[in-house]
């Protein structure tokens, strides 16, 4: 197995630009910004360099790029692109429209928090805001899984029962720009082997077979195509994790929807998602060092969400504190993870209590002492015997 | 530029039809007769790229589709981004011989004046810069028909639009219109042209030129809208000779950026006043009014005229 790969360091955003390279793209449109930049910048390297037979567009806007990810795909190139919160937000209208055309377009997202006022660090606010555009939506927390999810989302968004675009994103910064030791492969061909091509297996703008993509479909029509994607985007839960299950039968690497750290005895655990997972982590570490059981659960991926995964990652919990990284103003809870918990909770019949912490806000550093002191705040609440019925915004100045 | 062999007559256009008859265009719409004509040019080794727009809504109403060669419709404002897309997949398909390579596949993508110079102006910048062999035809009917009338960067002075209304304090637009095919010869790109489907071969050749290019290429064309424009549908082809007639449209086309020719020369030119007395959106104008596009049309000729280094556009002549 080894003999397929080698070890380098890299950002989880040059892991982005190896895993499309490794899936061998032929069209790559995108537009910089930070921290997504580096992307695209090693994709055009990798071109420049002949190691990608690739066309590169350099648009003018992200809402071009996405665009012309649309008119590429649907003519039947794999198709890549990469974005940040304020692109991500121009884009926002083609998401829907590429999900819509049914497109295998795969995107790779550095999560950064949305102006005003502007900040170009992490947060998910980009993120949780395409909650309703139909993409299949991962949450890495290590460079290793960008890489390797990346190439799993190609085999899933073309796998014929599923045809919808695929977003895998990661920290800003945290991760983006920190290097790790990452596996990649010496040689595409096993990886295309995984993810062969197969563009024939789809509609495509082809004059031998011409055909209309975009027409208007009035009230009559209009509800099929958006119920095919319902069906399409369940589908996806079971090619997902078959995606996934084949991945690691091959390459000795596999994922799941969720992940649990040390839950097996405890009453209590914290649920987060990207990279802060590792700080949760540490911090469950220290804690059972000092003889308080926490465990910890990540969300890997956000949709389709992983209801069955998650009721038995849950289900013999107490007190479950979800850590939320972005805000739904407004909402019942603010958490946008907490909140699809809560309605989870809610239908699998589960009294779990649950807690919702609002961290890193515009990359306010979160620590593991962050982590030990929402542990420390929750007990008290749980002495109390008091489930608040708000989010709590951890470590705000109001 | 390569040269391509140019149509003399009207026989010598292909009798093949890519757009099919009983699409919802209104009556007397011109936007037919001009992507009838260019599907006839462009043939059955062509994909097309249309934005949100009349064309768009009237051709494609699912299940049904009027068109023959392989189609897409994705927004209002990013027709020359997916034709970018569209041609890149083209390009790399076929260096990767998943594509035959040895097939010319035309990019064209359709556009209204909406979706051309206004909200899709950026799309178009970008593509053309980019240098992506791709035929953009704008067909400009002068307002944002598709919604019911309203003023766009390309509508006239002083014209009736649903959003330019004839008021007691203002009445119809306040300012000219956008001269798109100059903004985008100022990208340098190898063909630009204007066309009016009243000028049938003259439009088709232009198809034909813009096709032949290795990289962008531009075609305006005019576009009455019997319902925009307020005319009997049976005057399209009428009111669109009238324009260049009255100098109020100039067929001319940029080769490489270096010559720049009036196709259609005007010896004696008629007054504009017969060319907006036609039309309902114009009604509202006074003589001076009219006058004063005269002297707009004058000096424009002028200039027009200058550019070719001689009389092709003629005096008024009554
Ligand atoms: C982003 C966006 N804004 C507005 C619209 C509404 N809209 C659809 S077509 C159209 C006008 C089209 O005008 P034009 O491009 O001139 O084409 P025409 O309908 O006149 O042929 C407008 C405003 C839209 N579809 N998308
Ligand atoms: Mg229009």
């Amino acid at each position: 197995m080894s003999d397929l790969w080698i070890r380098i360091p890299l950002t989880s955003n040059y892991a982005a630009a190896y895993a499309a390279k490794d899936v061998d793209v032929d069209v790559v449109a995108a537009y910089p910004i930070t921290p997504q930049t580096p992307v695209v910048e090693r994709i055009a390297e990798f071109i420049a360099n002949g190691e990608l037979d690739a066309e590169m567009i350099h648009v003018e806007s992200e809402h071009s790029a996405l665009s012309a990810c649309i008119g590429a795909s649907a003519t039947g190139a794999r198709v890549f692109t990469a974005t940040s919160a304020q692109g991500l937000e121009l884009m926002h209208e083609m998401l829907f429209i590429a999900s819509g055309l049914r497109l295998p377009i795969v995107m790779a997202i550095a999560a950064r928090a949305l102006s005003a006022p502007i900040n170009i660090w992490c947060d998910y606010s980009d993120l949780m805001a395409t909650r309703d555009s139909s993409w299949i939506t991962v949450i890495a927390s290590s460079a290793q899984e960008v890489y390797d999810s990346i190439i799993q989302m190609y085999r899933v968004a073309e796998d014929p029962e599923v045809l919808l675009p695929a977003m895998v994103a990661y920290d800003g910064f945290i991760m983006s720009h920190t290097y790790e030791p990452v596996y990649v492969a010496k040689d595409r061909a096993p990886i295309l082997e995984y993810v062969p091509k197969n563009f024939k297996n789809r509609y495509r703008l082809d004059p031998d077979n011409p055909i209309t993509m975009g027409a208007i479909a009035d009230p009559n029509w209009y509800y099929e195509f958006k119920y095919q994607q319902v069906v399409a985007m369940r589908k996806a839960y079971e090619v997902v994790k078959k995606a996934d299950e084949e991945f690691g039968k091959r390459f000795g690497r596999s994922y799941g929807f969720v992940e649990t750290y040390k839950v097996e005895d405890v009453d209590i655990a914290l649920l987060t998602y990207g990279g802060l997972y590792g700080t949760v982590q540490e911090a469950v570490d220290i804690l059972r060092e000092k003889g308080v059981k926490v465990g910890a659960i990540k969300l890997r991926v956000f949709r389709p969400f992983p209801y069955n995964e998650l009721f038995n990652a849950i289900k013999n919990l107490k007190h479950l504190v979800v850590l939320d990284r972005a805000i739904t103003f407004g909402g019942v809870i603010e958490g946008p993870v907490a909140l699809e918990i809560a309605t989870l909770l809610k239908f699998k019949s589960l009294d779990t209590n649950l807690y919702n912490y609002i961290v890193g806000i515009g990359q306010r550093t979160v620590t593991e002492s962050d982590i030990i002191g929402i542990v420390d705040h929750v007990s008290k609440l749980i002495e109390k015997n008091v489930v608040p019925m708000e989010s709590i915004y951890w470590g705000v100045r109001e | 530029m390569s040269k391509p062999t140019l149509y003399k007559s009207i026989f010598e256009l292909p009798r093949e039809e890519y757009l099919s008859p009983g699409h919802g265009l209104c009556a007397g719409c011109l936007v037919g007769t001009i992507v009838r004509v260019l599907l006839k040019v462009a043939g059955p080794n062509t994909i097309v790229v249309t934005p949100t727009g009349c064309l768009e809504v009237s051709t494609t109403p699912f299940p049904y589709t009027a068109w023959k060669v392989p189609w897409i419709h994705v927004a209002f404002e990013n027709a020359a981004a997916v034709a970018s897309g569209v041609e890149a997949a083209v390009k790399a398909l076929q260096r990767k011989g998943l594509v035959d390579p040895s097939k010319k596949i035309n990019v064209v993508a359709i556009g209204g004046d909406g979706g051309t110079v206004d909200i899709g102006f950026q799309a178009l910048s970008g593509m053309l810069e980019r240098g992506h062999r791709v035929m953009y035809v704008l067909y400009d009917n002068e307002a944002y028909m598709n919604t019911g009338i309203q003023r766009s960067g390309a509508t006239p002075f002083k014209a009736w639009t649903t959003t330019t209304p004839v008021g007691k304090v203002l009445k119809g637009k306040l300012q000219p219109k956008k001269p798109i095919a100059e903004i985008v010869a100022a990208h340098k790109i190898p063909y630009v042209a204007t066309a009016n489907p009243a000028y049938i071969i003259d439009m088709a050749n232009k198809f034909r030129k813009g096709l032949s290019v290795d990289g962008p290429s531009f075609i305006h064309v005019i576009q009455p809208c019997t319902t925009g424009w307020r005319f009997d549908p049976r005057y399209g082809i009428k009111i669109a000779r009238l324009a260049t007639e009255t100098a109020m449209w100039i067929n001319w086309e940029l080769e490489n950026n270096e010559v720049f020719r009036v196709t259609v020369p005007v010896p004696k030119r008629k007054h504009v006043k017969h060319y907006i007395r036609a039309q309902g959106r114009f009604n509202h104008l006074t003589d001076q009014d009219i006058e004063e596009i005269q002297r707009f049309i004058d000096k424009e000729v002028e200039r027009i005229n200058k550019m070719v280094g001689k009389e092709v556009i003629g005096p008024v002549v009554e």
